[in-house]
């Protein structure tokens, strides 16, 4: 792309640019651009918007006009007196915290060992990447039938009567184990890849100067795949915020259950159903979209403006 | 991107408006696709045809709701057009659909939610309906079926009684008499522990916390009455009140005698247990006839009505779910409809329906009993002998402040009870966010 664009930047100087740019082209630009640009103010900034507009009011979500203003009222509520609240925000930071520290930093050490040219390397990728093909529903099944207490494989398998799944205690780590399995093979997958583009000269250089493995994998390996680290540390964040599915299908799909309120179920907690509290449920949502932001905001920021230095 | 199409241009000129033309067929497409499906229901209004929103998904009641519209057609030569949809989803998409184009009659339940959507003007009122089939109906009927503004909105079509069941097998193993009153029942939930059965089937895992509210319905209605426990549901009472807390000891005496692990078992194995003489009783609807598989098992099971708590109140009221149908609010064919509707409400129809699902009561007392099993027998007598009919913790109440302030409350507190005054005052904090005048 950069070379072409180098070919077409010196007959520029000659001609205007005006006359470069017929009306025919100028309809196609603007209909190219303009298209996506529509479709990106009508599917999500006009919903983000209605979004917060909607936090501040009370509506049941059945006519137009029954939507009253309450201002700040609804998030009083939500901090001040909403028993699920702020377990949900704690379950939210333990799912981070979880991923952040076990299963990505599991996918990096198995996409390492896996470049290595070991036997059957093949076989272990596809073995390991399997459970991130499946939909995180499926995912869910799938340890519904292993976590149930009376024809369960782990409870069969260690031989004790563990209520895995209706334990306020455990079933959030139940989940997250369920959760890390599929992880670990996406992080293994995107590392893996990085690290085919890596450059075998560095670690030969590193070698040479007496690197032994930890330090060049420390000190060469994952500073030199530093675009690949800030993929995988803004996927696992989003995936940990916006986690929902799992939960969703071990718990029933009936919205959050003791020990694994979520904010995200919350919020479907308080849309979706007959009697639908849209503007508390919007509250909600305002409230991830904000920790979203913050999280996401702050890590590239930070990123960028060292890259800039 | 722009050079691109420059290339393109000189390469092949006319190309670039066969794309363009391309593209604006596709973002047309895309506007067009969501505004049609929102009218796809509306598309026809055939004179000859009814359509109806069921939410029959599974294959029992599927098939008789097949039978009931084929017997319909041959009476009145009228189609119905069936859309079958799941249970569940039916009901998490009830007010969307209601709001869009929906079917002129669709399944739903008497009582609160009824009345809900018959407030808000997303149902028709069928005056006329009942003014033909009135008759076969008791007044404890006629009052579910009545919104607040005193129209009928719904008919009837069947109901099935909450209870508490066991095998006839195992009370006779171990010589274990019903229990008709409070400390007898406690007695044979403890006689049963030692016998090394669980005394009471527990499986409320996963989307089942609904199956725990049936024992606190009846021991909220027997010790408190039906008109505490009403107004408790409809958000008039504080859930703070003594008798909630009353209700709330009562179930801690019997708490240690439901089947262990209940948080994370379906309402189905619990009821297997049962059926497996695993567990002694379960406190459940006569929907648990629809885990039989074996004919021969059906007539050893039995149940009996729970238990009396204060003997003002005895065993008065029956946990009776009713479903039934209502009118939409802009039905296509409202004649034909209506049509729908008289002849759901009819004896015959709901023969018809009772004949293939029998794990449901008919509501219209001229209806045909003469398929009816023991157990149906049984359940017709105990629902027309009751003084109130209650229809259950999430159809008496507001379904949203059931299921996400309620239940979720009650599995917490099942997993460690106590006396519960924590749980009440957390569920007395979200009240006035559900109700409000």
């Amino acid at each position: 792309m950069s070379s072409v664009r180098t070919m077409r930047r010196s007959p520029s100087h000659a001609h205007p640019r005006p006359r470069r740019l017929g009306p025919g082209d100028r309809l196609f630009l603007a209909l190219v651009v303009g298209i996506p640009v529509l479709a990106l103010l009508v599917f999500v900034w006009l919903p983000a918007l209605a979004s917060i507009g909607l936090s501040f009011t009370s509506w049941d979500g059945l006519t137009l006009s029954d939507i009253h203003w309450v201002g700040l009222g609804n998030y009083h509520q939500i901090f001040t007196n909403y028993p699920p609240f702020w377990p949900a925000v704690g379950h939210n930071v333990v799912w981070l915290l979880f991923t952040a520290l076990l299963p990505t930093p599991f996918g990096v050490f198995l996409a390492y060992q896996l470049d290595h040219k070991i036997r059957f390397t093949r076989f272990y990728q596809t073995a390991i990447f399997m459970p991130m093909v499946l939909s995180l529903a499926v995912v869910g099944f799938v340890w519904e039938i292993i976590y149930n207490p009376d024809t369960g494989l782990l409870d069969g398998v260690i031989g004790h009567d563990i209520d895995w799944l209706g334990d306020p205690h455990l079933n959030l780590w139940a989940v997250l184990v369920a959760s890390g399995w599929r992880h670990t093979g996406y992080i293994m997958i995107l590392y893996l890849a990085g690290l085919k583009g890596f450059d075998p000269a560095l670690k030969e250089a590193a070698a040479l100067d007496g690197a032994n493995g930890r330090q060049t994998f420390l000190r060469v390996v994952l500073p030199a795949l530093k675009p690949v680290n800030i993929i995988i540390l803004v996927v696992t964040v989003m995936e940990s915020l916006r986690a929902f599915d799992v939960v969703y299908v071990l718990g029933g799909g009936t919205g959050s259950k003791p020990g694994m309120e979520l904010l995200s179920l919350l919020i479907t907690d308080n849309i979706i159903g007959e009697s639908s509290h849209i503007g508390y449920g919007s509250a909600l949502a305002v409230i991830l979209l904000v920790v979203s932001l913050a999280a996401i905001g702050t890590f590239l920021v930070q990123t960028f403006r060292k890259e800039d230095q | 991107m722009t050079l691109h199409s420059r290339s393109l241009r000189t390469a092949a000129g006319p190309s670039r408006r066969t794309v363009l033309h391309g593209l604006f067929g596709v973002g047309a497409a895309a506007l067009a696709v969501p505004a049609l499906a929102a009218c796809g229901a509306g598309g026809g209004s055939d004179p000859k045809t009814v359509t109806f929103g069921s939410n029959g998904g599974d294959a029992t009641p599927k098939k008789a709701y097949a039978a009931v519209t084929d017997a319909f057609r041959k009476d009145s030569s009228l189609t119905v057009k069936t859309n079958v949809v799941d249970h569940d989803t039916f009901q998490k998409s009830i007010s969307t659909y209601l709001q869009g184009t929906p079917d002129d009659v669709f399944t739903w339940f008497a009582g609160y939610r009824m009345q809900y959507f018959a407030k808000k003007g997303l149902a028709t009122p069928i005056d006329d309906v009942w003014a033909k089939i009135g008759a076969g109906y008791s007044d404890a009927t006629k009052q579910l079926s009545k919104g607040e503004d005193g129209k009928y909105y719904f008919v009837p079509l069947y109901n099935y009684p909450w209870a508490v069941f066991y095998r006839k097998s195992v009370f006779r193993q171990h010589g274990y008499q019903v229990p008709t009153n409070w400390s007898q029942f406690v007695a044979l939930a403890k006689q049963m522990k030692k016998d090394g059965l669980a005394p009471i089937a527990s499986g409320y895992g996963g989307g089942d916390s609904w199956s725990i509210l049936g024992a606190f319905d009846y021991l909220n209605l027997r010790a408190n009455g039906y008109d505490f426990h009403m107004s408790l549901m409809r958000g008039q009472a504080a859930w703070t009140d003594a008798r909630a807390a009353k209700t709330i000891d009562l179930w801690r005496e019997l708490a240690p005698y439901y089947q262990a692990n209940g948080g994370g078992r379906s309402w189905q194995d619990a009821a297997q247990s049962l059926l497996d003489k695993k567990s002694g009783m379960a406190i459940i609807g006569l929907f648990l006839g629809q885990q039989v598989t074996e004919e021969s098992l059906r007539s050893d099971i039995d149940f009996f009505p729970f238990p009396e708590i204060d003997p003002t109140y005895g065993q008065d009221t029956v946990e009776a779910p009713t479903d039934g149908f209502m009118l939409s609010r802009r039905p296509k064919n409202p004649d034909g409809a209506t049509k729908f509707l008289e002849f759901l409400g009819s004896a015959k129809a709901e023969g018809i329906y009772m004949g293939i699902d029998p794990s449901n009561v008919a509501v219209n007392s001229g209806a045909d009993k003469g398929s009816y099993n023991a157990l149906q027998k049984k359940a017709a007598d105990l629902i027309a002998g009751a003084k109130h009919i209650t229809q259950f913790g999430d159809r008496d109440s507001d379904p949203g402040f059931i299921s996400t302030v309620v239940e979720p409350g009650f599995t917490e507190w099942l997993n460690h009870p106590d006396d519960g005054s924590a749980l009440l005052k957390k569920i007395e904090s979200q009240r006035s966010r559900f109700f409000t005048a």
